[in-house]
């Protein structure tokens, strides 16, 4: 097993603030590392340190065997990039922006033309090369970010929340591609997450963070396994949820998760469980919807986050749920902070772990 | 009333004849005010660059000396460049006074704190994440920095054309370091002195056409500020040349 990079007991502090808590992690070649925790937990502050672009307060951080010296990462730099959380694009073409880094690294025109266009039908945007990138939609120029980085065929890709701000569809053809360049092109990658669907799904390994210190490091088997021992950090994980599970007669479970919400799933469970709800699996209403899901809650919106084109909202049913819209539906349905709301999921879209 | 109709009437035929005095007094401007503003760019531009990327005590006591430089009256810097070029002076040796060269270095002076300010609004307007991405992708420090100039062109386009702007308006700095020399050898009489020497002699027609001129060359900078924001081509401007020939190059296979 070759070891890609190396954090050993890397602390970062802004001021008195500490937002990595003397932290050890080991990066191995080819793998994809998944970083879950909550907002806040010092994922990205992780990945800047591994993009290089930013510097550890204390701590000693090794790339490719070599002690990295945060003075000048200049070198490390062209072998490690990073596709930020807030996407950004430069204010001129998709192939300017695809082709930067390349041009950086003095990329013969021809090899340039020819990689910008594999990269454009990696993340679906075959001849999109001369649009602005900023007339783009946010899916869509988030995977512009993405085809911009991958083009670069770097040791280390590193990838902030790649899938937080889209819809259904962009997430899905990023994942693929996230699959595809670890699988085909040996990418190694560490992507940070607070979706635990996500978490389980594509990485190898996860490594739980809260509060700036990681919690636990394991194939995603031995860490949701380690449940008990995990609950106060998974419990911060946007709509997970621990609770204690009875088995009711109808052939499912319901999980009391505490004031008074009980949520139903599929499978037969007894004792402390763990259940997690994708956001986009919930269906927002301003009445009580009569359907098939076993799962609905009347709340109150209590927080409203703008992530064009989805809106992101807080729903307090007695536990926080969050739930993703879009924003057409958000304006269309005329909603606001402490408009009350229902929320509905079917008992087979809740995650049990 | 009648000697003033006949005063404009004699600016028009001035103007439309082509006079080779009005001509030569529009080129000197021209070139005097373009070169200053060169001068002014080259190094105003790592200036702003300096005070908008990088973070150093006292950024918000330079910023709002720049903005006080910016109303300064011109007759005051005028007079201090005069005593600085002055025989006596300390710059008295380069014989500069009351030459061309000085007249152009005492306008780039006094445009800089506008080209610094607007060109600094501009560049910290830019997304802060801009630096970042360029890093990440693989730049240096300064190609970094190159790629926050650029995403700032418009702003910084905006800064010259302002500057050129105030350089050809200008009479105080011109009038004390230029000293407004007409007939002979190295003139430098401009638009805004020429007017002032030809209302003094009784010339009013031809300061009458020097005027009008002056407005229409600061009318066709401002509609053409206006025209390139609103075709949003100064981005396109800024990146030159390359950019176009890049493109017809495209175009053709």
């Amino acid at each position: 097993m070759t070891v890609t990079a190396e954090l050993k007991d890397v602390t970062k502090a802004y001021g008195s603030k500490i937002v990595v808590d003397a932290v050890n992690l080991q990066i191995r070649e080819g793998e994809i590392l998944a970083l879950l925790g909550p907002n806040g937990s010092g994922k990205t502050t992780i990945l800047k340190i591994l993009a290089f672009i930013e510097s550890p307060t204390s701590g000693e951080v090794t790339f490719q065997g070599e002690k990295v010296n945060f003075k000048n990462t200049e070198k490390e730099r062209l072998q490690s990039t990073l596709v930020f959380q807030k996407t950004t694009v430069f204010g001129t073409s998709v192939y300017n922006n695809i082709a930067y880094g390349l041009k950086i690294r003095k990329v013969p025109k021809e090899t340039r033309d020819r990689e910008v266009k594999k990269a454009l039908e990696l993340v679906k945007l075959e001849g999109f090369e001369k649009r602005n990138a900023r007339k783009l939609s946010g899916g869509e120029q988030q995977r512009v970010a993405i085809a911009r980085a991958l083009v670069l065929n770097t040791k280390l890709l590193l990838l902030d929340e790649p899938t937080a701000n889209l819809d259904p569809k962009n997430a899905g053809i990023l994942e693929e591609v996230i699959d595809t360049v670890n699988r085909e092109n040996k990418i190694t990658i560490v992507m940070a997450t607070h979706n635990m669907f996500q978490a389980k799904k594509l990485p190898h390994r996860i490594a739980l963070m809260d509060e700036g210190k990681i919690t636990e490091v394991g194939t995603p088997a031995e860490v949701f396994g380690k449940l008990s021992k995990n609950l106060a950090s998974f419990a911060a994980v946007d709509n997970t949820f621990t609770g204690t599970a009875k088995a009711t007669a109808a052939g499912t479970s319901k999980v009391d998760v505490g004031n008074g919400v009980q949520i139903e799933i599929t499978a037969q469970r007894q004792g402390a469980t763990v259940v997690f709800i994708n956001p986009q699996d919930i269906i927002l209403s301003k009445a009580a919807v009569e359907s098939s899901a076993r799962n609905v809650f009347k709340g109150k919106i209590t927080e409203i986050t703008d992530l064009d084109p989805l809106v992101k909202l807080k729903v307090d049913v007695g536990k926080p749920f969050t739930v993703q819209i879009t924003k057409r539906s958000f304006s269309e349905m005329g909603l606001c902070l402490n408009a009350e709301v229902f929320i509905t999921f079917k008992a087979s879209s809740v995650h049990v772990f | 009333m009648a000697d003033v109709l006949g005063d404009i009437v004699e600016a028009l035929q001035l103007i439309v004849t082509g006079d080779p005095e009005i001509l030569g007094i529009v080129s000197r401007s021209l070139l005097f005010s373009g070169t200053a503003v060169i001068l002014a760019i080259l190094w105003g531009t790592p200036l702003a660059m300096l005070i908008a990327m990088k973070d150093f005590r006292g950024k918000t006591v330079i910023k709002t000396f720049l903005n006080t430089l910016i109303g300064l009256p011109t007759v005051v810097l005028g007079l201090i460049l005069f005593l600085i070029f002055s025989r006596g002076g300390p710059l008295g040796f380069l014989g500069l006074l009351y030459t061309p060269a000085a007249i152009m270095i005492g306008q780039a002076i006094l445009v800089t704190p506008i080209l610094v300010s607007i060109g600094v609004s501009a560049i910290e307007s830019v997304d802060p994440e801009i630096m970042s991405l360029s890093k990440t992708l693989g730049a240096s420090e300064s190609q970094a920095q190159v790629a926050v100039l650029k995403e700032a062109a418009s702003g910084i386009i905006l800064s010259d054309l302002a500057s050129f702007n105030r350089a050809i308006g200008e009479l105080g700095v011109v009038l004390l370091v230029g000293g407004n020399i007409a007939g002979f050898g190295n003139r430098t009489d401009v638009l805004t002195t020429a007017i002032s020497r030809n209302v003094q002699i009784g010339e009013t027609g031809l300061a009458i056409a020097l005027g009008i001129l002056l407005v229409l060359i600061l009318f066709t900078i401002n509609i053409i500020v206006v025209v390139l924001r609103k075709a949003n081509y100064i981005v396109e401007l800024a990146k030159g040349p390359y950019a176009k020939l890049k493109r017809s190059r495209e175009t053709k296979r």
